[in-house]
């Protein structure tokens, strides 16, 4: 489904991504995960073209499509949501969803109707008439949800749309995303929420300072000592594994 | 549709008013009020549905002006061709313009200025070359004749310019109810957020611009036709750019109706000022000033935009 | 092929003109620079500055290299008034809506000016209107010459200001960082305003250095304030030296576009390059920042 071939990327003297590769099965649940400034969202950046790589190829569903603008990546089923929520603010619910709906639909009518649909799925479908800027910080982000699932992507990149929720939106959001998946879409997830990454994710990637330092399954990655010195400094994998010992 | 049935109303309402004012000064007022309404309605497609703030307007105003006049009186063809033409023209010019201009991302002041500067140019042109008459400008022969489209009656002019509007509201509606119009709105409050949903927001700024070129091209036709003189400063001159952009920022940017409500308000402003103040040359400039200082100071969200905040304030909120 | 004794006059004069250019760009320059505002009153405030300097020396007999001391503080003042007044009130929201209210000023103040003092042309004659020097290359204009001397000691003067002193240093740091510099307890409002009154009052230093050799006519407001944002778009947002240097470019473009092209469509490079800059380089030629993206 989707494929990094050795990208990087520097801002000026920061190597902010640093030859990443890895492949996404289609129809998996797989979560980046890493420190903060890790170069998540940078990574985000490049796949969904936004920024351009130095080096490297990306490759989706067999095409190459490095140096692409955003929208034709879009229209090709690859869609992202932005970490900071960018709602059409002065536009209703509706008509913000809409405008993905849009991308595959050409009628006003029909594109309307499928925003009532996508958010009835996602959980906002009360506040449709609402202009977007007046939502909690927690319907921003279903309906950035809402409007990326509306185009009707194949795969979906999601950047921290756990963040901030309590426990009970958590999991109304994880039951949206299993569904999602259920009805076919490959899901990249950015995310802190460790929660929500164990009981989601499949397949978890370790970035830090740029560059993966580690893929498997949750269990494995939670008790790998390089992620655990990434997150929490080095000796620290050490002393647990020695505290882990005296117990 | 409930604002297509708006639309529907307002024109049928306006449509005898012709036949009802018995005044030409009346007539004239209103008329002069409909123009304005219409090339508020033409920036506004651009400024206020697509969010692009336009200084240069003259640009295609002029163009569209110029077109008219000088296909007329230099190549004899009928005006009403002329009209047309002048539309291409409007077209061609916005789409140069926006092509540049989009291309290299300029957004914001930027655009504006840059807009600004494209009038100047063509105001110097027009200044300096022969064609168009060059300072002295042109002067379209009277030839009273509906097929020559000069009108001995107002009436005419009027019905013109009432179809005019149709017209441009029309453009305003579609862009409320398509998917470009979606959109182009989309790109207005975030551009970023538009294209990750594969939002073309180059092609969809292009086209908007090239509409608005066309439509307010036509208005320079109609003004070389109503007036039947135009000379660079008036054509290509700050003066309509002004006009342009005041227009529907008074009323309320991005609605169907606030380019109409704001021309009628700064008509009846106008006359309320001479006839308090005398007639006096750019005494209403300094009036339009003050209103658009006023106005982004204490209502940015123009009347219209005013009285549906109100309105929802009534109505309550769902949700 | 022209003449070098064409020529030279030519591109000296442009180098002249120029440096008045770039003292009014500098104004313009500092204001973006700080408050990131685009200032579209600038050309119409140097209008009136004129004008000021001119009933100066026609009612009160005050020779305008000597009304320094009552048209730098006047328009200080004056600039410090309207940042605190009008123009701070719309700076929170959209970058149109300052450009749209500056416009709003410019209308007012260029139709006031048409209204109370005609569209005829003001000029001023003194003892020097007509003296000249003699360069050997060139015969100079001597009220031109004093203009380029004038306009670099008070560009020198602002340099000064602005990287000499605490208030400078103000300024500087809320250009840099607008949320720290508050943190550090730099009063915003007021710095905004300082910085503003000083760019205007350089209108007021601009105005008695240029009378002599130029005019006063409600309409050259808006022919300035697209050359004073052709220096600073091509010199560069926010760069000192970007605005001398861009003013002494414009300066021998209009010049020797004049020279060669006639008098209106000389002015047609102007703009040419303007939209050029824009559109191909808008950093401009020592610009740090590049154009915001809002």
């Amino acid at each position: 489904m989707l494929a990094l071939e050795g990208v990087s990327l520097s801002f000026g003297g920061l190597r902010a991504v640093e030859s990443a590769s890895f492949t996404l099965a289609e129809g998996s649940i797989v979560a980046l995960v890493g420190p903060n400034g890790a170069g998540k969202t940078t990574l985000f950046n490049l796949i969904s073209g936004f920024l351009v790589p130095e080096r490297g190829r990306i490759l989706f569903e067999g095409r190459d499509i490095t140096g692409m603008p955003p929208e034709r990546i879009a229209a090709l089923g690859l869609v992202r949501t932005f970490q900071i929520v960018q709602p059409f603010a002065r536009l209703s619910v509706r008509e913000n969803i809409a405008v993905g709906a849009h991308l595959r639909l050409a009628g006003r009518r029909q594109a309307l109707a499928m925003a009532d649909e996508i958010a009835e799925r996602v959980g906002i479908a009360h506040q449709l008439d609402q202009p977007a800027g007046e939502l909690t910080v927690a319907g921003r982000k279903r309906l950035e949800l809402a409007r990326a699932l509306a185009t009707a992507p194949r795969l979906l990149l999601l950047d921290e749309v756990m963040a901030g929720l309590n426990p009970r939106e958590l999991d109304d959001i994880a039951a949206v995303a299993r569904a999602i998946r259920a009805g076919g879409v490959t899901l990249l997830l950015i995310e802190h929420v460790m929660r929500a990454v164990m009981s989601l994710a499949e397949r978890v990637l370790v970035l830090n300072d740029g560059a993966l330092i580690a893929e498997g399954r949750p269990a494995e990655i939670a008790a790998d000592p390089r992620v655990i010195t990434a997150y929490l400094g080095a000796g620290a994998a050490e002393r647990m594994l020695k505290e882990g010992a005296r117990a | 549709m409930r604002s297509a049935f708006a639309i529907a109303l307002v024109l049928a309402v306006l449509l005898p008013l012709p036949w009802l004012v018995h005044s030409d000064f009346w007539t004239n007022l209103v008329i002069m009020a409909l123009y304005y309404g219409f090339l508020g309605q033409a920036w506004n497609l651009l400024g206020g549905y697509g969010g692009q703030f336009s200084f240069g307007h003259a640009a295609f105003f002029g163009t569209g002006a110029y077109a008219s006049a000088v296909l007329q009186v230099s190549l004899g063809l009928n005006p009403w061709l002329c009209l047309a033409l002048a539309a291409a023209a409007g077209a061609l010019t916005g789409a140069l313009i926006g092509a540049l201009s989009f291309r290299y991302g300029l957004r914001g002041s930027y655009f504006a200025l840059v807009t600004l500067a494209f009038a100047e140019v063509f105001r110097i042109l027009a200044d300096s070359l022969g064609f168009t008459g060059a300072g002295v400008g042109i002067l379209i022969p009277l030839k009273e004749s509906a097929a020559n489209f000069q009108f001995a009656s107002k009436a005419g002019f009027y019905l013109v310019i009432l179809a005019l509007n149709a017209l441009g509201l029309a453009c305003a509606w579609w862009i409320e109810n398509s998917r470009f119009g979606a959109r182009l709105l989309a790109l207005r409050e975030n551009e970023d957020a538009a294209r990750a949903l594969g939002v073309d927001v180059f092609r969809t700024k292009l086209a908007a611009i090239t509409l608005s070129g066309a439509l307010t091209a036509l208005g320079g036709s109609f003004y070389a036709q109503y007036f039947l003189y135009i000379d660079p400063a008036i054509a290509y001159g700050p003066g309509v750019s002004v006009e342009a952009l005041l227009v529907p920022i008074v009323g309320g940017l991005g609605t169907l109706f606030g380019p109409l409500l704001g021309a009628a308000a700064l008509q009846l402003l106008n006359q309320l000022a001479s006839a308090a103040m005398g007639e006096a040359p750019g005494l209403n400039l300094v009036l339009y000033g003050a209103v658009l200082v006023l106005m982004i100071m204490f209502m940015p969200q123009g009347l219209f935009g005013l009285a549906r905040l109100s309105s929802r304030r009534l109505a309550g909120r769902a949700g | 092929m022209v003449e070098l004794d064409i020529l030279l006059p030519a591109l000296l004069n442009g180098i002249m003109t120029g440096a008045v250019y770039a003292l009014v760009a500098l104004g313009l320059t500092l204001i973006y620079g700080v408050l990131h505002i685009i200032n579209f009153a600038h050309g119409s405030l140097l209008m009136l500055a004129l004008y000021g300097v001119y009933f100066l020396y026609t009612l009160l007999g005050i020779d305008p290299y000597l009304a320094f001391p009552i048209a730098v503080p006047a328009f200080f003042a004056l600039g410090y008034g309207l940042q605190r007044s009008v123009i701070g009130y719309c700076g929170r929201g959209k970058d149109e809506n300052i450009l749209l209210v500056t416009l709003g000023l410019s209308l007012v103040i260029e139709n006031l000016a048409l209204y109370f003092w005609s569209a005829d042309t003001r000029t001023i004659s003194t003892s020097y209107s007509f003296a000249t020097v003699d360069l050997g290359v060139a015969v100079i204009a001597v009220p031109r010459l004093v203009a380029f001397a004038g306009a670099l000691v008070v560009a020198g003067f602002l340099w000064l200001l602005i990287h000499r002193t605490d208030l400078g240093k103000a300024i500087r740091a809320l250009a840099k960082e607008r949320q720290g510099a508050q943190l550090v307890g730099i009063n915003v409002e007021h710095v905004f305003a300082m910085s503003f009154g000083i760019g205007i009052a350089s209108l007021g230093a601009a105005a008695c250095l240029l009378l002599p050799s130029y005019y006063a006519n409600p309409g050259i407001g808006r022919s300035f304030v697209l050359i004073a944002f052709t220096i600073v778009v091509l010199g560069g947002m926010g760069s000192f030296a970007g605005a001398l240097v861009g003013g002494l470019i414009i300066g021998v473009t209009e010049s020797l576009g004049g020279l060669f092209l006639g008098e209106s469509l000389g002015q047609l490079g102007i703009f040419l390059i303007f939209i050029a800059i824009l559109l191909f380089r808008p950093t401009g030629l020592f610009g740090a920042r590049p154009l915001s993206r809002p």
